[in-house]
């Protein structure tokens, strides 16, 4: 374009990329970066907000502690639990629920909003539905009861046994929705002719979805993961206001307990150990599924 | 991204002599299709009825219809709660995240979407990272840095926060609709004279519409439901959000139901209108950010 412009048009030019991402490099290396260097830092030493005269560097201490901490252990298999149930469950009825509002029927586009509508929906706002819901004096196992179905004290929350089909419903219900547009989005782009193709070759439905849906949707499904893991693994919002944790730790994930830690006991030093922690093992875990997935990167081909 | 568009003309024709077949395909179809999908709109629905429900009935109440209809819990929840000061705070916050969040995406989208610089693919690559930044376990070290900016205790602490980790994303979805618009548009209006900015103001912002939608109400809602950084960053009840006030009325009121079902429908109502404004703009917006990049 500018090709035969004078010399100040063409710096001009090779400046304008730089002036345009600075406000967001400033932004993440002022907010993201230094804080998480600090992390590095905080994490080598022995640091509890209300007692400064202990303030010192204690080298691996807090990493030692960690490995002898059971509630640490606890907090990584829940974690782990609760990341594999949500993940799993919410890609594949975010997959049905796809494949049907993207058939063509009457009254489709008002399905579609509403199946999708609890994605806008807070983890709070989450919390105060499922505990009308769950509440033995409100909820609809007290509804159920009262048409002689199930016990009418049943407090789903209160019990260890329960409590985490509980939650894990809950968080389904605005989860669900994340996938279903994402893979929805995905199947819009699938060629019209693949499908013709195949239905000459004599496939049917099934293995047509097998054969042509499937594969073409690899790449988005991998992503979606993924990153749903990383965000479900974050999720402290639904847990930390519907159950905070309980009962008796029964639902307390790592971030959950690092966010105790933080307003509960001022330990910012071993809180941090624990942050490094669960940030390298995510990482890892990440580096980990995108090989294993062999992911070819199509989402993340920036040059065409 | 005009995929949708141009296949829905072409699908309403064949939905229509298809219409023949329909008895035969008929059972097969509601037990593939409406079975399935009016058992999971019962799973959606029911819970918002049931918020609704205690909400505009009368306390102690226990009719499966909300007739006769109460305000009064609205009325608890907007007067005698704080709700009136909360709702003021969240659409400051969200309105301010919506603006810096969608200005920051277009500038940077524009830049990795036109340009071919030193340092893009590392730009690129850091904010794909940015994603796996557990953004709860940054608590304590955002609050030491806020603190020592003295930006604890006031709402800029969370429009900064909102932005830092709503923007890596917004960004990457706005690159994709800027790599939609045709270069050639641009150049041409070059050409005829306009300078980058004004080709940009007078050609490619408009065609750019549905991309700042949907940026523009991905930070609007997850600004508005944002809970852990009000929590941590914000002490004083008169700059309090609605997530918090709502968990507030979740962990006072074990009994004021009607409370804690008002509170929630406030708390529901912006980002339900923003949805409905939006929602045809969701799965486009996915199809031409997220998935091609």
């Amino acid at each position: 374009m500018t090709l035969a412009g004078p010399y100040g048009a063409r710096t001009r030019r090779a400046l304008t990329p730089y002036v345009l991402i600075a406000p967001t490099v400033l932004l993440l290396v002022g907010f993201l970066l230094v804080p998480l260097g600090s992390v590095g830092y905080y994490a080598l030493q022995h640091r509890v907000v209300n007692e400064p005269y202990d303030d010192a560097f204690v080298g691996l201490d807090n990493f030692s502690r960690m490995l002898g901490d059971q509630q640490f252990w606890h907090s990584l298999v829940f974690s782990a639990k609760w990341v594999a149930a949500e993940v799993g469950l919410q890609l594949l009825l975010g997959l049905v629920l796809a494949l049907i509002v993207n058939e063509t029927f009457v009254g489709r586009a008002v399905a579609r909003a509403l199946v999708f509508s609890p994605w806008a929906v807070s983890g709070v706002l989450t919390t105060g539905i499922w505990l009308l819901l769950y509440n033995p004096a409100t909820g609809v196992f007290h509804q159920l009861s009262e048409f002689g179905l199930g016990d009418p004290a049943t407090s789903v929350l209160g019990d260890p046994d329960t409590v985490f089909p509980a939650v894990v419903v809950a968080e389904l219900w605005r989860g669900v929705p994340f996938f279903a547009i994402l893979i929805l989005a995905d199947l819009q782009s699938v060629p019209k002719d693949l499908y013709e193709a195949a239905a000459i070759d004599g496939a049917g439905r099934v293995r047509s979805f097998l054969h042509v849906t499937l594969p073409h949707l690899r790449d988005a499904i991998v992503l979606a993961t993924l990153l749903r893991a990383v965000w479900e693994f974050n999720n402290v919002d639904l847990l930390y206001t519907l159950t905070n944790g309980g009962p008796a730790g029964a639902t307390t994930g790592l971030p959950l307990y690092v966010a105790q830690l933080a307003r509960k006991s001022y330990d910012f030093g071993y809180g941090s150990a624990l942050t490094a922690a669960a940030f390298v093992l995510l990482l890892f875990c990440s580096v980990l599924y995108l090989r294993l997935s062999r992911f070819e990167g199509r989402g993340e081909g920036v040059q065409r | 991204m005009s995929a949708d568009a141009t296949r829905l003309p072409a699908a309403r024709p064949a939905a229509r002599s298809a219409r023949g077949t329909a008895a035969r395909a008929g059972t097969g179809r509601l037990l593939r299709l409406f079975l399935p999908l009016g058992l999971y709109l019962l799973f959606t629905l029911v819970p918002f009825y049931w918020m609704l429900l205690f909400a505009l009935r009368p306390a102690g109440s226990t009719a499966l219809l909300p007739w006769p209809v109460t305000f009064e819990h609205f009325d608890t929840v907007w007067n005698g709660m704080g709700f009136r000061t909360y709702f003021t705070n969240s659409v400051l916050i969200a309105a301010l995240t919506l603006v810096s969040v969608t200005v920051f995406a277009l500038m940077g989208g524009y830049a990795l979407a036109r340009f071919a610089f030193r340092g893009r693919r590392a730009f690129m690559l850091a904010l794909l990272c940015t994603q796996f930044v557990p953004g709860a376990m940054m608590l304590i070290p955002l609050f030491n840095v806020f603190q020592l900016l003295h930006l604890i205790d006031t709402r800029w602490s969370l429009v900064i926060a909102e932005t830092v980790f709503q923007l890596p994303l917004a960004m990457i979805l706005m690159s994709g609709f800027v790599k939609n618009v045709p270069v050639e548009l641009e150049e041409s209006a070059m050409v005829d004279g306009c300078g980058r900015l004004r080709a940009f103001l007078a050609v490619v912002l408009p065609l750019l519409r549905p991309g700042i939608v949907a940026v523009g109400s991905f930070a609007f809602i997850g600004s508005w439901n944002n809970f852990l950084f009000a929590l941590m960053f914000l002490n004083d009840p008169e700059l309090q959000t609605v997530p918090v006030g709502l968990q507030t009325t979740i962990g006072e009121n074990t009994v004021d139901f009607g409370a804690l079902a008002a509170g929630g429908v406030v708390a529901a109502v912006p980002v339900v209108l923003v949805f409905a404004f939006v929602q045809k703009y969701l799965v486009q917006g996915m199809s031409a950010g997220a998935v091609k990049g």
